[in-house]
C-alpha cells in the first residue's frame, strides 16, 4: 500500500514541476521524475504476496507462488526509452542556449525568430 | 516495513528538494538519490532485472548525461 | 495565479488516480497470460531466466522497436549538436599520474564486468541493456580521468550499425526457415547450462554491444570537441 503513495506522489512532484517552473533544464528533471513514478508505479501492481522472483535457478522452485513476469519485461524497455528522449531533449536545450542567449521560457516565447 | 516507510519517505524528501533548489547541480545529485532508492524499492518488490537496469542506467549515465549538458549552458536558474 | 491554478489541476489529477486505484487490490495475483508464460516457459524456450524468454522470444518484436528508438536518438543528437565550428585550442590540465593510471587500470576490468553480464542474460538477472550500459559507463570513466582523450567515432559507428543489421539478419533467418520473423531455430539444450535456449544468447550478445556502443556516442556526442 505504501509503494502505491509513493508512486503517485512522484508523478505528481513530476507535473508540478512541469507546470510551474520557467528554467528549461528544470522542466526535463521533473520530466524524468515521472517517468521513475510511472515505472514504480508498473511494478507494484505486479507484485503478488510472499512471491519470489521469476527465475529457476534452483530445481526446487514451484511455479505457484511467483510474480508477475509480464510487466517487468514491459519496465525494463521503458527505462531505456526514457533515457533516449532525455538525451535528445538536453540536445535541443544546448541548441537553444547557443541561438537565444537564455534558458527562460518566458523570455523565449516573447521572441520572434 | 518500517524500513519500506523510511525509504519512501526518503524518495519524496529528495524529490521536493530537486524541484526547490536553485543551483542545477544540486538539483541533478537529488534526483540521483531518488533513481538510487528507487532501484532499492524494484528489489522488494522481487524484480532483480529492473533494480539492474535502473541502478545502472538511471543513476550513472543520467547524471552524467546532465552535468554535461549544464556545462555547455547556464548553471544557475 | 499561476501556482493557484495548478494546485487545483495536481488535486483533480491526484483524486482520478487515487478513485480508479481502488479498484486494483494490492499483492493479489490477476492476470492469466503471467502464469501461462511462467509454467509452459523452460518446456517453449529453454531459458531459465522468465524475464529474458519473454523480453526475447514471447515479445521479440518490442524488444526490436526499441532498439530502433535508441538508434533514433543518438542519431538526432549527432544531428542537432553538429556545427561547423572551429577547433578552439584551450588549455586542457593534464591530470595527475596516480589518476590517469587508475583509471587506464580499471577500464578493462569494467568491460569484463559487462561481458559476464550480457553472456549470462538467461541464466541470472541481467541481460544486453544493462550489460551495454556498464560499457558505456567504462568508456565514460576514460572520458573523466584522461582528459584530452577522445574515443574514435568511426569504430562506435561501424559498431553500432554491424550490430543492428545482424539483428534484422536473424530475425530474417528464422523467417526463411520456420514460419514467422525472429523464430526460434537453433535446439534448446539443456536448462540451466551456458550454451542453452537457442538464439536468445547470441541475440542478448549483439544487443549488449549495440546499446553500449550507442549510449557511448551519445556521450561523446553531447562534449565540446577540444
Amino acid at each position: 500500500m505504501i509503494y502505491y503513495i509513493a508512486a503517485v506522489g512522484l508523478m505528481l512532484i513530476g507535473l508540478y514541476v512541469l507546470l510551474t517552473k520557467h528554467n528549461l533544464i528544470k522542466m526535463i528533471i521533473g520530466l524524468s521524475i515521472m517517468d521513475t513514478g510511472v515505472n514504480l508505479l508498473l511494478i507494484t501492481i505486479g507484485y503478488v504476496k510472499k512471491g519470489t522472483a521469476p527465475i529457476f535457478s534452483k530445481t526446487g522452485l514451484e511455479p505457484q507462488n511467483m510474480v508477475d513476469p509480464v510487466p517487468q519485461a514491459l519496465v525494463l524497455t521503458s527505462i531505456v526509452i526514457g533515457v533516449a528522449v532525455l538525451a535528445l531533449a538536453l540536445s535541443l536545450a544546448i541548441r537553444l542556449y547557443q541561438h537565444y542567449g537564455t534558458l527562460d521560457m518566458r523570455k523565449i516565447k516573447e521572441q520572434r525568430w | 516495513m518500517i524500513f519500506v516507510f523510511f525509504l519512501t519517505v526518503l524518495m519524496l524528501v529528495s524529490a521536493i528538494a530537486a524541484s526547490v533548489f536553485k543551483d542545477l547541480i544540486n538539483a541533478v545529485i537529488a534526483m540521483a538519490l531518488v533513481s538510487l532508492v528507487a532501484a532499492i524499492l524494484f528489489y522488494f518488490l522481487q524484480a532483480p532485472d529492473v533494480a539492474m537496469a535502473e541502478a545502472s542506467i538511471g543513476v550513472a549515465l543520467v547524471t552524467a548525461i546532465f552535468v554535461i549538458a549544464i556545462r555547455r549552458t547556464k548553471r544557475e536558474e | 495565479m499561476r501556482k493557484i491554478i495548478s494546485f487545483i489541476l495536481l488535486v483533480i489529477v491526484a483524486l482520478g488516480i487515487g478513485l480508479s486505484l481502488r479498484k486494483i487490490p494490492f499483492a493479489v495475483p490477476k492476470t492469466k497470460v503471467g502464469t501461462y508464460y511462467i509454467d509452459k516457459g523452460i518446456d517453449q524456450t529453454g531459458a531459465v531466466n522468465i524475464v529474458t524468454s519473454i523480453v526475447l522470444n514471447y515479445r521479440g518484436f518490442d524488444t526490436l522497436g526499441e532498439v530502433t528508438v535508441l538508434f533514433i536518438a543518438a542519431l538526432g543528437v549527432g544531428v542537432v549538436l553538429a556545427t561547423i565550428e572551429k577547433k578552439t585550442k584551450r588549455e586542457i590540465m593534464p591530470s595527475s599520474l596516480v589518476l590517469s593510471t587508475g583509471c587506464k587500470f580499471f577500464f578493462p576490468l569494467i568491460l569484463l564486468l559487462g561481458t559476464y553480464v550480457f553472456l549470462h542474460g538467461h541464466l541470472t538477472p541481467g541481460g544486453g541493456f544493462q550489460g551495454g550500459a556498464i560499457i558505456a559507463s567504462g568508456f565514460l570513466l576514460i572520458y573523466l580521468g584522461c582528459p584530452g582523450k577522445r574515443i574514435n567515432e568511426r569504430g562506435l559507428k561501424a559498431t553500432e550499425s554491424l550490430a543492428g543489421l545482424i539483428f534484422v539478419i536473424i530475425g530474417f533467418l528464422g523467417l526463411a526457415i520456420g514460419g514467422y520473423f525472429l523464430l526460434n531455430f537453433l535446439p534448446k539444450g539443456i536448462p540451466n547450462t551456458l550454451l542453452s535456449a537457442g538464439i536468445i544468447p547470441i541475440i542478448y550478445i549483439v544487443i549488449g554491444f549495440k546499446v553500449g556502443a550507442e549510449l557511448a556516442g551519445i556521450i561523446d556526442g553531447l562534449m565540446e570537441k577540444s
